[in-house]
């Protein structure tokens, strides 16, 4: 028997059971495929539920009162459905975390990544990270019960509502986020441009607005975008320590329900299924998401604009 | 004479030291500014977090654990919230854990380049950045009224499972991308097929990657409220779900899927909202343990990666 007969034989030999892991590679192929598929999945859920109730919802109430009236009183006898105040109440405390946590956040991954030693970045980092883990409710308990009666002892007029303490507390809430990928983006900066800028006769903090910070405004555009977000979509905070009543206000020292708060205002009651009411939440669910989807294009935009190749 | 010119020019350099004295105060202040907001944020924290354990600690006992909500404050406990927590994290991480798992193997040793992977790709980045609260109502439109699962564990686990399948399917992928890619050609060198390739060799070296994100995603979990308060939460449930474990054959029963849920964060959430001082005590003290729950998953979490990284070299 000549060595290409042999060969033949133990092909046909194993033929079956290689048609049998073919057969298995493929089904597992499909399987992954479909775990993948999921995640499809769940946009196409959000999207169509948050559509199809708003859709329910526009039957009942013309959009143009939606975006020009200013009261949102929908489940009062003589309901007005104007959206503007809740979105007041969002942006409002959007701004008040921002201030704190682009400032605070940009700083502290500066220090890290420009001056920090190698052992304090090491501690502060996962410090960092850990709290990130904290959970929201925390901080609408530390919001309500410390920071607005610390705040009214400077201001004794502030109300026990207020979107102030709201706002700082989402403030101090993001800061991790901002400052990890923030310092990331800084830490991805070719070392050799602080050389030459050292090379220059630059001082660390000439280098690090001048070079660094510019060459990783890409990343640190990121890291804001995803502040924002985290901001704009923060829910506890706000329903615990913001109040509940749609005031259409610019003042943070007043109290104002934010799109978040109304939705779990109204999810708390039990509002029947179907009716005008239940659909308000799905309206503003999906003016919330479409808020959070500008920001992120917008983001995805300055992040490509500055996008630099070394 | 010139030497001497030059000499002179070059004695005459006081600006420039200025200049550089003043760059250089103005280096350190700065640098004094940073190390300044880095003491002041986790002072802060700690201050605020000290503050919960001050007000929490001494109402944390054994009657606080054994206790089912009550009118009373004194007489008030966190029974049903801690088992329906546990409960309820069991299903998100039987749901979220092998379909991200799953999800991430297809995206990064199979998925081809066209634009379906594209598609998928973005759609992941995109429900990263989704707001929590959205997904609640999602599920509530989808899981609680169409699909008839009612305000129940089942629909609180699922909830919670989409929520955190983003993240689990980028710490995976993360993990997966760490592999180098010399192993899998030896593998694929040695006659090993794809799948063989991924189960021995893939997903066992990028195993501690992958824990760690499973527990950080978890964790994150375990303190989210707002989408489980959109699905209708109970805050006051004074019994707990059907046992899962029966006496009858097949001893196994899944009627508590089905009944109506409460967890940690919804407890405190609720006694939060209350005006009385008392129920702010038990806020607090709910508070310190849903951290202690978190804290201890995070460590948890950062012990997987440290010994799964010392124990890999290549």
């Amino acid at each position: 028997m000549n060595a290409e007969a042999v060969l033949k034989k133990a092909e046909a030999r194993h033929l079956p059971s290689r048609l049998f892991t073919h057969a298995k590679e493929r089904a597992i192929e499909a399987l992954l495929l479909f775990a993948a598929l999921t995640s499809v999945a769940i946009t196409v859920g959000i999207v169509g539920v948050l559509v199809y109730e708003s859709i329910g919802f526009f039957r009942q109430v013309s959009l143009l009162d939606f975006v020009t009236d200013k009261q949102w009183t929908p489940l009062f006898s003589e309901p007005h459905y104007g959206i503007l105040p809740l979105v007041s109440g969002t942006v409002v405390t959007t701004a008040v975390a921002l201030a704190v946590a682009i400032p605070m956040g940009s700083l502290i991954a500066i220090y890290l990544s420009e001056y920090a030693s190698r052992g304090l970045r090491e501690i502060v980092k996962p410090a960092l990270e850990l709290l990130s883990a904290v959970p929201t409710v925390v901080y609408g308990y530390f919001a309500l019960l410390f920071v607005t009666p610390a705040l009214q002892k400077l201001w004794p007029e502030l109300p026990g509502f207020n979107m102030l303490s709201a706002g700082l507390v989402i403030g101090i809430m993001i800061v991790p986020y901002v400052s990890s990928v923030s310092e990331d983006a800084m830490r991805a900066v070719p070392v050799h441009l602080r050389e030459g800028a050292f090379a220059l006769g630059a001082t660390r903090m000439q280098t690090a607005l001048r070079v660094v910070f510019p060459s990783a405004l890409s990343g640190i555009t990121a890291a804001y975008v995803l502040g924002i977000s985290r901001a704009i979509g923060e829910t506890m905070v706000v329903a615990i320590a913001a109040g509940m009543q749609p005031t259409l206000t610019w003042n943070p020292l007043e109290p104002a329900a934010t799109m978040t708060a109304y939705i779990v205002q109204v999810s708390l009651g039990d509002l029947p299924h179907g009716s005008v009411g239940y659909q308000t939440i799905f309206a503003t669910g999906l003016t919330l998401l479409l808020m959070t989807l500008v920001f992120n294009i917008a983001g995805h935009a300055l992040k490509k604009r500055y996008r630099q190749v070394y | 004479m010139l030497l001497k010119n030059a000499i002179a020019k070059s004695t005459n350099d006081a600006p420039v030291r200025q200049r550089i004295g003043q760059s250089q105060r103005r280096d350190r202040l700065f640098a004094l500014a940073g190390l300044l907001v880095m003491a002041v944020a986790s002072l802060v924290l700690l201050a605020l977090l000290g503050q919960l354990a001050y007000d929490g600690i001494g109402r944390v006992s054994w009657q606080f654990l054994t206790s089912y909500p009550s009118r009373f404050p004194a007489q008030a406990g966190i029974l049903s919230a801690w088992i329906g927590t546990i409960l309820v994290m069991f299903l998100t991480a039987l749901t979220a854990i092998p379909l991200g798992i799953g999800a991430a193997i297809y995206m990064e040793e199979y998925a081809p380049k066209n634009w379906m992977t594209d598609l998928i790709e973005i759609n992941i980045t995109n429900l990263a950045g989704v707001p929590s609260i959205v997904y609640g109502l999602m599920a509530l439109g989808l899981l609680v009224y169409e699909f008839h699962l009612g305000q129940s564990f089942l629909t609180a686990g699922l909830t919670l499972a989409m929520l955190i399948l983003p993240m689990v399917i980028i710490a995976t992928r993360e993990a997966l991308r760490a592999v180098p890619p010399q192993i899998r050609e030896a593998a694929y060198a040695v006659g090993a097929t794809k799948w063989q390739t991924v189960r021995d060799h893939v997903v066992p070296y990028s195993m501690g990657g992958i824990l760690t994100g499973m527990i950080l995603a978890l964790s994150r979990a375990v303190g989210e409220t707002a989408p489980l308060i959109t699905v209708g939460a109970l805050s006051f449930i004074a019994f707990l779900p059907h046992s899962p474990l029966i006496s009858d054959f097949p001893f196994i029963s899944l009627q508590w899927l089905f009944d109506p849920f409460t967890v940690m964060p919804i407890q405190m959430f609720n006694w939060v909202s209350r005006p009385q001082d008392e129920f702010h005590i038990n806020a607090a003290a709910a508070g310190v343990i849903l951290l202690l729950m978190t804290l201890a998953m995070n460590a948890l979490a950062i012990t997987v990666r440290a010994r799964f990284r010392r124990r890999i070299h290549w």
